[in-house]
């Protein structure tokens, strides 16, 4: 029975032992559970969180870019569809074939064949690639007419910046173009292929609200990436439609009146409000061209131009303003106690210890008082009065007429110009002042310069009655209604009338430097001042064998012609300021281009018509 | 013959049952417990099969229930079987299975790196899945014979270790590392409840412990990688430890009460890698969550306490070891399957049973569940030490 014992035995020990088996089975399930637990409950928020980012995959839609209308809400700068022709491999099967087709169909480079090719073997199936883009409205009929033969292939459309005017309104709106490294900001709009952001004038300067906000769609996408559906979509803020105080007609009149000229430009401006009507710097250039892809040829051609139409030269050309800048030494007088009937004597020229400074007219002007001076632009006479004032007095009144400093429209690339005192002279050379820079500042040359915008803006300042006008392309969006007037400059009535009056007398009189570019309809008259800037160093020797005339000399070296005036002369609403680069005389040049602007711009009188203003909502789609 | 006769008033003496049931009598035994359990379980499968194809029969759910229901009646034949004729021809089945180990290793398939199946055409055959059945029973025909007092011997134990080690290394050979380890495991589990002393264990174990830097040697490169990637799976998010992560995020994702049949979206999205077979379990744990998977252990755990149960009420050794050796090896595919889909153990390859998609494992788990119902119907059936010949 040893055998029955140990069978016993066995089977207890048996017992024992599975019993410990069912327990570490229970055991070792038990951690199963635990994990679980860990997992899908303390761990689940972090789990659902990948899950999902796994699951969804947020595609930005770029918002539809906000137009740019002028006064009376024409488009100056719109969107258009554009068309591009994509392939996708997995419905093409054989890519090769499929693109042999297309060729014969459409223009297609040896190295787009060979791009499309790579690409498609590249991304996945299912990714579309780019064949070609901004295809003609013949190209994409042909391919969908003969779409049963292209499988695979499908036309897309896309948006791109359009600007109607062309060249006519470039340093205006500037242009859109693709984002550089530099610009991005890590906002994933940015660099989504294809996006545009403006790089100049307005588009630059308003770019974030011609932006608008990126909407997204959150799409569910598989492992591979495929997009299953999509979750929910939101559309996102179109860009802000924006209204500037620009005519386009008259800023069209003014860019063709610049044609002439080589190189120009011009500046119309509201002198009440300083809305600006047109501004035009030629020659331009077609902003289309950024944002649709140039050659390089056309890119080294805009950028080794020596008249250089990549540069908005009415807020960036700094000239010296010549005669134009006597208004500002009058009222420097004036406020020192010069009469205006104070009484120089020209003999044509002046001098300065050992330095002779001459009149523009050799044999002088004779007796001349303030409304002669500036009639005739006698240089004598503000050498006196200069001497008077004091180049920091002068320089006071430069500056509050908006010389000498930004006048802060709302346009990148504003230069600053230059209006000298002592301390500016002993900070930038290390050294004194001169009296003899005084007498040459005078006549707005030297160290002084000035853009064609603050010329305007000076003009108009001085044609409103000495307010501080400031100049602008936008009004304020919010507040309706009429701006207010601005605020004076406190500049005395008669000082103002007295320069006013020598405006009018350079126009108006017989014997005024721009009589010839007089406007003499009833009520439209207007008032200037002719300016004719050097470029170059008048030596003795030439000044003795007589000076060479401007037609005589190489381009480069002519005189800029410039030339300020406001109209009508007794109720001023418009002021324009053109320069002519070596263009010559401001009065033979300048003053006739600046009475046909404001001429066109007295009879179109869009200050009567004050900025549309849109309603929200309202973007009436252009094509 | 035609009636059922009452269970206890038969046989020669109170305990001790007529060796010889009817079939019958047998039905009338059949465990339906059981069988409703192993239903449950293969449901949940179809279940999630029918998920894993987006809501379709095809192309897995269809054939897992044809499967199913052979593996059931593979079930039933085996637990209407004498449990003396598995008892006598325990050598041979294991003999058998050691066989197509060999032949797998001459005219197998590869698949994924290892020569694992034999084409039968109706069904690619598993051998490495027959012999978890065949070694349970090798070993508890063995240990049948041999007293407590033997089981204490060396010499006793050579050949239980040759009849282990012969498979293992074969399989090991193929390679299929899990399953090796299950084979391992479930030998080690029926010598320990044949009652090898605890000493034993503790000494192989030390020494096995003592081999690993040894056996790395011999492990493939791809074993390497999975363990390595076990040991730190977010090195790699992208390579290897990608299964591991993605499994972890759809179960985690899953939460408390699940994302709802067919709206697992790691599954659906084919983030999870083999989401019909060996991970189906994240699929199911993402689609009914804590509760859901809590269920299905639940369901497996009462399972293997059934298996166990058995063992403890049948009367002969053989009876005994084959149910919970059968019980251990359910266990282990069970265990090691959740635990490494859970990241708590490596990739290893092992499938969930009666759920993953795929035959041998089924077949071979159903017959192993039909062996211990054979256990079952014939508990009080006395099978002497030397075989049934020997009449004690």
């Amino acid at each position: 029975m040893a055998l029955k014992q140990d069978g016993q035995e066995r089977s207890k020990n048996f017992t024992r032992r599975a019993l410990l088996v069912g327990g570490g089975q229970g055991l070792l399930f038990s951690a199963l559970a635990a994990r679980m637990y860990y997992l899908q409950i303390l761990e689940a928020d972090k789990y659902a969180t990948l899950a999902e980012d796994n699951r969804i995959n947020l595609r930005l839609i770029p918002p539809p870019r906000g137009r740019i209308v002028d006064r009376f809400g024409t488009a100056m700068a719109l969107n258009q569809q554009n068309y591009r022709v994509v392939l996708v491999r997995e419905q093409a099967r054989d890519v090769k074939r499929t693109l042999d087709s297309l060729a014969l169909i459409i223009d297609l480079s040896e190295r787009d064949y060979k791009r499309v090719l790579r690409e498609a073997g590249r991304k996945r199936a299912f990714v579309p690639v780019t064949v070609q883009d901004y295809l003609t409205w013949e190209q994409v009929s042909r391919i969908e007419v003969n779409a049963p033969d292209l499988p695979g292939v499908s036309i897309e459309a896309g948006q791109t910046r359009h600007y109607p005017y062309q060249e006519t309104l470039t340093h205006i709106l500037g242009y859109v173009s693709a984002v550089s490294e530099r610009e991005l900001t890590g906002d994933p709009l940015l660099e989504l292929p294809g996006f545009r952001v403006g790089k100049q004038g307005i588009e630059k300067q308003y770019d974030l609200d011609l932006r608008g906000a990126a909407g997204n769609s959150h799409l569910e996408v598989n492992a591979v990436g495929r997009v299953i559906r999509e979750l929910s979509r939101d559309e996102g803020t179109p860009g802000r439609d924006l209204v500037l105080t620009v005519d386009s007609e008259l800023q069209t009149f003014v860019h063709h009146r610049l044609q002439n000229e080589l190189s120009a430009s011009a500046v119309v401006m509201d002198v009440r409000d300083g809305d600006v009507l047109a501004l035009a710097s030629t020659p331009g250039f077609d902003p289309n061209i950024f944002n649709v892809g140039m050659t390089n040829e056309t890119w080294n051609g805009l950028i080794s131009n020596p008249l250089a139409p990549l540069t908005n030269k009415a807020i960036a050309g700094q000239y010296a303003p010549g005669s134009t800048f006597k208004m500002m030494v009058a009222l420097a007088a004036l406020d020192t106690g010069v009469r205006s009937d104070h009484r120089v004597f020209c003999p044509g020229f002046v001098d300065l210890g050992n330095t002779r400074f001459h009149c523009w007219k050799r044999h002088g002007h004779g007796w001349v008082n303030m409304h002669d001076a500036i009639r005739q632009s006698c240089d004598v006479y503000f050498y006196d009065v200069a001497r008077k004032a004091g180049i920091d007095r002068i320089a006071g009144f430069a500056k509050r007429f908006g010389l000498g400093a930004k006048t802060g429209i709302d346009l990148p690339g504003e230069k600053a110009g230059t209006i000298p005192t002592r301390d500016w002279k002993l900070a930038t050379t290390g050294e004194p002042w001169q009296v003899g820079e005084t007498l040459v500042s005078a006549i707005g040359q030297g160290f002084v310069l000035a853009t064609p915008l603050q010329l305007a803006v000076m003009t108009a300042r001085i044609a409103n009655g000495g307010r501080h006008v400031m100049p602008r392309f936008t009004r304020p969006f919010a507040k309706a209604g009429e701006t207010p007037e601005a605020e004076s400059l406190g500049i005395p009535e008669g000082h103002l009338k007295i320069v006013q009056t020598g405006m009018d007398l350079v126009v108006n009189h017989p014997r005024g430097t721009a009589r010839r570019a007089r406007i003499d309809i009833e009520g439209q008259e207007m008032a200037g001042k002719t300016g004719t800037s050097q470029v170059r160093r008048i030596t003795m020797a030439e000044r003795a064998a007589g000076v060479t005339k401007n037609k005589d000399l190489p381009w480069r070296r002519r005189d800029h012609a410039l030339f300020v005036a406001y109209a009508p002369i007794h109720a001023p609403r418009y002021c324009c300021a053109v320069v002519v680069e070596h263009g010559g005389g401001g009065s033979t040049t300048a003053a006739p281009i600046v009475r046909d602007i404001l001429l066109e711009t007295q009879r179109r009188d869009p200050a009567v018509n004050p900025p549309i203003r849109l309603v929200a909502g309202d973007r009436s789609s252009e094509s | 013959m035609a009636h059922p006769r009452p269970l206890l008033l038969s046989g020669q003496s109170a305990g001790w049952r007529n060796p010889d049931m009817s079939l019958s009598e047998k039905i009338w035994q059949i465990n339906w417990v059981l069988i409703l359990l192993t239903c449950a379980v293969a449901g949940a499968g179809f279940a999630m099969l029918y998920s894993a194809a987006n809501g379709n029969m095809d192309p897995w759910a269809s054939r897992q229930v044809t499967r199913f229901g052979a593996g059931l009646g593979l079930m039933l034949t085996i637990a209407l079987i004498d449990v003396r004729f598995w008892f006598r021809h325990a050598y041979i089945v294991y003999l058998a299975a050691l066989a197509l180990l060999i032949a797998v290793e001459l005219v197998g398939s590869t698949g994924m790196g290892a020569q694992r199946w034999i084409d039968l055409k109706v069904i690619q055959l598993q051998p490495s899945e027959v012999m978890k059945v065949a070694l349970v029973l090798a070993l508890a025909r063995y240990f049948h014979g041999v007293g407590l007092e033997d089981t204490g011997r060396i010499g006793t134990l050579l050949i239980p270790i040759v009849l282990m080690l012969v498979p293992i290394v074969l399989v090991l050979k193929q390679p299929d590392l899990g399953t090796s380890i299950m084979l391992t495991a479930v030998g080690i589990a029926v010598l320990f409840c044949a009652g090898v002393r605890i000493w034993m264990f503790a000494t192989v174990g030390a020494a096995g412990l003592a081999a690993v830097p040894i056996a790395w040697q011999f492990l493939r490169e791809y074993q390497r990688q999975r363990i390595w990637t076990f040991l730190n799976p977010e090195s790699d998010p992208l390579g290897a430890g990608y299964h591991i992560l993605q499994a972890k995020i759809a179960l985690g994702s899953g939460g408390p009460f699940g994302k709802g049949f067919l709206q697992g979206t790691q599954s659906h999205l084919d983030f999870l890698p083999e989401k019909q077979t060996d991970f189906i379990f994240t699929m199911f744990a993402e689609e009914f969550g804590l509760i859901g998977g809590l269920t299905l252990l639940g369901v497996y755990a009462l399972l293997l306490a059934y298996g166990i149960a058995i063992g403890l009420r049948s009367r002969n050794q053989f009876g005994r070891l084959l149910a919970v050796g059968l019980s251990c090896n359910l266990f282990f595919y069970v265990f090691i399957n959740i635990a490494m889909v859970m990241g708590l153990v490596p990739v290893v390859g092992v499938p969930l049973p009666l759920i993953s998609y795929g035959g041998t494992a089924m077949l071979t788990v159903m017959g192993g569940l039909g062996l211990v119902m054979s256990v079952y119907i014939q508990r009080d059936v006395r099978i002497p030490r030397r075989g049934p010949a020997d009449e004690m």
